[in-house]
């Protein structure tokens, strides 16, 4: 992904903050490379440091520590009006005595182009935005996914060399969101810029990126592609932040190749792939639809765990099952709900659970 | 279910409050038309128009009323610059001596006239400054400035950080920031503060009275002029004041309704 010289690259990055005279430090250490033409989503909860990483790239904050690069050039003391850099802000900060026009076409008479290259690229923009004749209004006369696509066009239209985007979605209902995840899609695809994009939404975040980071108390936990976070989680963290996750802790038995036994209670046999000693105590992770659950014990070569069904949740198109195995330990599974649905499993019923070794991962 | 007699209450009532209000505007315009022939213009004698053609016809008052136009306007530019700046900064940062700077404002407000006035005199005598126009501008300038600094900080609090920053985002210097952003978006609340500026400096008579020197204002020579008489110029200037607000006034709301409209 990364080819010769990546959009973005930070080194070390700390920002330190004197709060009632102490100091904070919200991001402690961050370093990442974003390559050129790269959809790229920070994300994490609230106060992970994640916004402050951003405004730090847009250069709205200035890091205590570390290097921020821009194509290869040292742009950390570079004030965010000398940077080839946008952004997309959550409130959208629209500005409300302009109209439309005015509005995308701020930024290019900053620059002073040329009228003629003004006209001719705001209406370009806007019509990939979907606005084309809406030149003239307010922002106040507009939707909010109006709004969001004004903001969006009045960044894109100085062709920055990357897209910083703020939880551009947070303030859109359900609906819409989704819609607008589709649209930003396809207008990366179409103008071909770098995206960063900071979001507390995990599903936002696999949907849309190439490659997310998962950030957490001012650090990087995990830099990957969607399906490796989600497959992947590679600490208690992500597994935890990214959709359900099932937390075991066992201790190790012994290692068969490059598989480890595992043993939780009496009946439980997990086979999970990793590397540790006999004896050691580890933390794996299963998803919940990865669990196949069955009232008769299941063949070998599947890890196995046995235990009582406490809940069943009907979620329209899958159920919930709440196990709880003997050491007190509560497993959740999903179950689709097909039409050979086979279990019949019932409340307070003994049931066993089983998945594949290489569908669960031990956790740093 | 409220009945008709409710409505028709309510109805007569608000047309009461209405004329309670209009009604010593109505006077003042009225009695700038009466024919009077005693010297106080008090009861109506008939109509004429002669007052409007000898307006100025009475030197003390036209040099007074110039005199106030000119300290009007200056105090309100000095006092509309100097409280936009203070209410940004109050409205906007945390710094060392806010919370004297905010008691200060408030203390501007609420200090009674007199104290301020008599205040005022004795610092100008013990800085040995003659009483004048200047003293006067000092003087109006002063108690302006908070009103200005309360309503610009209303807008500046309101306002979303995030506005400055796209400007400065999309290219803009902080300059640049201020003058096609910042000051647009805090332009109500400049426009209110100058029209209060405008408003208490142009009959403005207690402090005026203690710092004016041998300076007229056009308030001080109307209370100089009570006893005698006020003549009907008096009514004249304050209807062309008056007129000269409510065209101000409709200015605003028909530029209001067109930027909606658009």
């Amino acid at each position: 992904m990364p080819e010769d010289v990546p959009a973005i690259e930070l080194d070390g990055v700390v920002k330190e903050y004197l709060a009632h005279g102490e100091t904070v430090q919200a991001v402690k250490g961050v370093s990442l490379t974003i390559g050129e033409g790269e959809f790229f989503s920070l994300l994490g909860p609230s106060g992970c440091g994640k916004t402050t990483t951003m405004r730090m790239i847009a250069g709205f904050e200035e890091p205590t520590k570390g290097l921020v690069k821009l194509l290869g050039q040292d742009v950390t003391n570079v004030p965010p009006n000398k940077r080839d850099i946008n952004m997309v802000f959550q409130s959208y900060a629209l500005f409300p005595h302009m109209n439309v026009w005015e509005n995308v076409a701020f930024g290019l008479r900053r620059k002073k182009v040329a009228d003629a290259e003004i006209k001719q690229r705001v209406g370009d923009i806007l019509e990939i935005v979907d606005l084309t004749g809406r030149e003239k209004r307010r922002p106040r006369e507009m939707s909010g996914g109006q709004q969001q696509r004004v903001a969006l066009a009045r960044a894109l239209v100085n062709r920055p060399r990357a897209l910083l985007l703020d939880e551009p979605l947070g303030a859109l209902d359900l609906k819409l969101r989704q819609q607008m995840q589709t649209e930003l899609k396809r207008i990366q695809r179409e103008v071909g810029i770098t995206f960063v994009y900071v979001t507390h939404d995990q599903s936002e975040a696999l949907t849309m990126s190439d490659r997310i980071a998962v950030m957490n108390d001012g650090l990087v936990e995990q830099l990957a592609d969607p399906r490796e976070i989600y497959e992947r989680p590679a600490s208690k963290f992500v597994a935890g932040f990214i959709g359900t996750s099932n937390l075991l802790s066992g201790t190790v038995d012994a290692a068969e190749g490059d598989l480890l036994v595992v043993r939780l209670g009496e009946h439980d046999r997990i086979l999970v792939p990793g590397k540790a000693a006999a004896g050691d105590t580890v933390d794996l992770t299963v998803r919940p639809e990865k669990i196949t659950i069955s009232t008769e014990q299941p063949e070998s070569g599947l890890s196995v765990v046995r235990g009582d069904v406490a809940e069943i949740t009907y979620l329209g198109t899958y159920n919930s099952y709440a196990v709880a195995l003997a050491d007190g330990t509560e497993i959740t599974v999903f179950q689709q709900n097909a039409i050979d649905s086979s279990t019949t499993a019932e409340r307070g019923d003994t049931v066993w659970l089983s998945w594949r070794p290489q569908h669960s991962y031990t956790l740093s | 279910m409220r009945g008709k007699l409710g409505d028709r209450a309510l109805y007569v009532y608000t047309w009461l409050i209405i004329l309670w209000l209009a009604s010593p505007i109505a006077v003042m315009i009225l009695f700038g038309f009466n024919d009077k022939q005693s010297k106080s213009n008090t009861s109506w004698q008939g109509f004429t128009f002669k007052w409007y053609q000898q307006l100025f016809a009475i030197d003390g008052l036209t040099d007074a009323l110039v005199n106030s136009l000119i300290i009007a306007v200056v105090s309100t530019v000095l006092a509309t610059v100097l409280g936009t700046l203070l209410g940004l900064a109050v409205g906007r940062y945390r710094f060392r001596g806010k919370g004297v700077t905010d008691f200060l404002i408030f203390a501007a407000i609420s200090t009674p006239e007199l104290v301020m006035g008599a205040s005022l005199l004795s610092l100008f005598v013990s800085a040995n400054a003659p009483r004048g126009h200047i003293t006067i501008i000092i003087a109006h300038t002063l108690f302006s400035l908070a009103f200005v600094v309360v309503t610009v900080r209303a807008r500046v609090v309101g306002l979303d950080p995030s506005l400055e920053e796209a400007a400065r985002d999309l290219g803009a210097g902080t300059f640049t920031t201020f003058r096609l952003v910042t000051l647009p978006s805090i332009m109500p609340g400049v426009a209110a503060g100058a029209m209060l500026a405008f408003a208490l400096s142009i009959d403005d008579y207690v402090v005026t009275s203690f710092v004016n020197g041998s300076e007229q204002t056009f308030p001080l020579w109307i209370v100089g002029a009570v006893k005698v008489g006020i003549p009907p110029q008096v009514n004249v200037m304050g209807t062309l004041i008056f007129g000269i607000g409510v065209l101000l006034a409709i200015a605003n709301a028909v530029s209001a309704r067109r930027k909606t409209t658009h």
